[in-house]
Parts: C-alpha cells; structure tokens; sequence
C-alpha cells in the first residue's frame, strides 16, 4: 500500500485518460459514416452514389431497338459505326418517353460540317470538304443522306 | 465572417442534420455490377482524332460540367519542322467549338490530342487527400467523394495531368468519373458514346474479351507523362514524343 500512497493523482490523471479515449470512441462510431473503411480509406457508400447519378446519354443500342430502319441505311455505309448520338445529341428523354419528347430535326448545312469542314490539322484520310465551295451553302442532305453518305445511296429528296 | 453564439446555436443542428444525410448514404445503382470483375481504363487514338469537339460537348452535357471548366477537352498541336522540341499547343475553350483554320504556309505537323482523367492506378490525387474524399474504386476509377470534399485544391494541385478543378457553385473538387454512372450500367462513356471516329474507346482491362488487349499488343501504345510513374490507364496509340 506504501507504494501508491502518494499515487492518487496519476489515477485520478489515468482515469481521466480512459474516460476521454471511451468518449473519444463514441463520438467517433456515431461521426464516423458506416461505410467509411468499406474498400479503402473512404466512404464506401459515395461509390454506389456517384453511380445513380442520372444518364444523358442514351447509347446507341437503346436508338437501335426501335430505330431498326435507320440501322438498316446505316450498315452498309461510312457511318456505320458513328453512333446515332454523336450527331443528334443526348436523348435518354426521348428513349425513355418516345411519344411525347421528340427531338428536334437537324439542319445538316450546320451539322456535317462541324467534321467535314477541311483543315490541314486532321488526318489526311478523313474526307474533308470547303463548305462553301463544296455546296454552295445547299443543305447537304440535298446530295448526301446523312445516315449513308456516299453518293451511290443519294440524297434525301 | 463573424459568426454570433447565436448563430452558432442554430447552425449547429442544421450542420448535424446536413451530417446525417452524409451518413446515411444512398448505396444502389447496378444490381447486377460486381466491382471486382473490372478494372478501367480508356483508349486514344490520335490518329483517329478530327478535333470535331464531340466529346467536349457530350461530357459537359451528360455530367453538368460547368462553363471555362473541363473534365476532357481537345488540344491541337503545332509541331513546327525548325523546332521539334517546342510545339504550339492551342485549346481554344477545351477545343468545344472545333479549331481555327490551320494558317497558310504554315508548315510542319499538326495532330489533335483528347486529354482527360487518366485514372491512374497509383495516382499522386489521391494521396494528397487530407480526409478520404477522392479514392480509386475498386474497378480502377479515380472518384471524389463530393459530401466529403472540403475544397482544400491539394489535389487539384497534385495532377501532373491537370485534370482537376474546384467546382465554381459546389466549391468542391471535381473531375472525370469516367462515367461511372455510364459504365456500371453496360453503357460506354459519353465522350466514347459521342467520338464519330472511334478515336475513344473505353476499355475493360480485366476483360478478356475486350479489343484492348489485342490493340495493345499489336501497337505501340504509350501513356502520358510515364516518368511520374503514375500507373496511368489512358493509353494513347499514335503519340507524339512532343506531347507534354
């Protein structure tokens, strides 16, 4: 007894101690998200959050399980692996409503050209044409169908 | 900013209920996607790239990427025959809108390079993160935890690649998911969804079947910046030994 007779305040201090580190555990199992630690040194659960967030993009098999004529012009020519929304833009709303959001027609004398414009920066074997010399300004869906542009496949009209 | 007792009093709880959400989570998304059965990465060819700006605009449409800020953007490069070393390198607002016409007489090489994340496997990002709010998935996606983000830039600053911004309305970091939320759902990225030319193609490298393992064998395919060791996952096939 002799031994700790002196000793009460390192207890007193060592007691303290223990309260702080089991007040420290407590604040931390309910500060601390569940799945913190889950795969790594961070939250679990923002993996499975960044994953539901929403889709713009529709992809092109969703364009190809309705859409099967255009698929069908499309096979044979040189845009066979263009994807349907590389030129109309995003349309998950339209595939995921056909009916009542339908996309707006494109207007090709804007859109082919914003690829085909000719610049001596792309590579030598994309076709490439001056507009205005090429076409005049015309539409180019007047000669060209845009799904299958050689010229054997003929224009729109 | 000062901040009365009071006011602390009553932000307190708000920040507590705030909190709570965090905690809660919302685990979901893909039934059927098992993390472990991919590892990511994603395919440039340079020889392919038309700097039509596609990808651009298909990433900053399918993820609300904020205007003057880009998670891809298109770089066109100058090499000039007198100065090999030194190219002219012009982005004119991420390469969006496509690029100026190439000068008259202006002689030497030109080549468009896509840059983005690279998903690196041992990237310097995460490692500056002082509270575990940007990780590598499992499958091999670099990912920000944005409720946890505080905006501290570090990583931001930690990129060799720059491919990192602090969100002007969020104020946390933000970057490429490399469409998380595409690709566990069997879908393609935007930017690959939306290249005419397939100079983007996303890539399984757990996959046996996926095209990439015969493409890389079969070309000289190199990553960026390979002397930081950063284990990058964007191969590019066609790269120029000028491209920084």
């Amino acid at each position: 007894m002799s031994v700790f007779k002196d000793a009460g305040h390192l207890f007193r201090f060592a007691g303290l101690f223990v309260l702080a580190f089991v007040v420290f555990l407590v604040v931390r199992h309910y500060v601390v998200p569940k799945s913190f630690g889950e795969y790594g040194h961070y939250r679990g659960n923002s993996i499975g959050e960044i994953g539901a967030l929403p889709v713009k993009y529709a992809g092109h098999q969703a364009c190809e399980s309705c859409h099967t004529d255009v698929l069908d012009v499309k096979k044979n020519g040189k845009h066979a692996h263009v994807n349907c929304e590389a030129c109309h833009g995003a349309l998950v709303k339209h595939a995921d409503d056909p009916t009542s959001v339908t996309p707006p027609k494109l207007d090709t004398a804007v859109l082919c050209v914003r690829c085909h414009a000719a610049s001596g920066a792309k590579p030598k074997g994309f076709p490439q044409v001056a507009a205005q010399e090429h076409s005049q300004g015309l539409a180019c869906e007047t000669c060209h169908q845009p799904h299958n542009p050689g010229m054997e496949a003929g224009g729109a009209k | 900013m000062n901040i009365s007792r009071r006011q602390i009093l009553i932000l307190l709880p708000a920040a507590a209920v705030a909190w709570k959400s965090v905690l809660a989570g919302t685990p979901e998304a893909s039934p059927n996607y098992q993390m472990s059965e991919h590892w990511w990465g994603l395919l440039i060819d340079i020889s392919k790239c038309i700097g039509c700006g596609n990808c651009v605009r298909a990433c900053q449409t399918e993820n609300d990427v904020p205007d003057g800020h880009f998670r891809t953007w298109v770089e066109r490069y100058h090499v000039s025959d007198e100065n090999m070393t030194e190219p002219q390198v012009i982005s004119p607002d991420g390469g969006k809108e496509g690029f100026p016409p190439v000068a008259a007489g202006d002689e030497g090489k030109y080549f468009f390079v896509p840059k983005m994340c690279n998903h690196c496997a041992d990237s310097p990002c995460t490692q500056v993160c002082p509270v575990g709010a940007t990780f590598i998935s499992p499958d091999g996606v670099v990912l920000v935890d944005q409720k946890y983000c505080l905006g501290c830039a570090y990583c931001v600053q930690a990129c060799p690649y720059g491919c990192r911004y602090i969100h002007p309305q969020k104020e946390v970091a933000d970057k490429c998911t490399l469409c998380y939320h595409r690709i566990t759902k069997g879908l393609t990225t935007a930017c690959c969804e939306a290249c005419p030319t397939g100079a983007r193609q996303l890539a399984d490298l757990k996959n046996p079947k996926d095209p990439i393992h015969e493409f890389l064998r079969t070309h000289a395919v190199q990553v960026l910046k390979p002397q930081m060791a950063t284990g990058a996952k964007v191969f590019y096939n066609d790269l120029d030994g000028s491209v920084r």
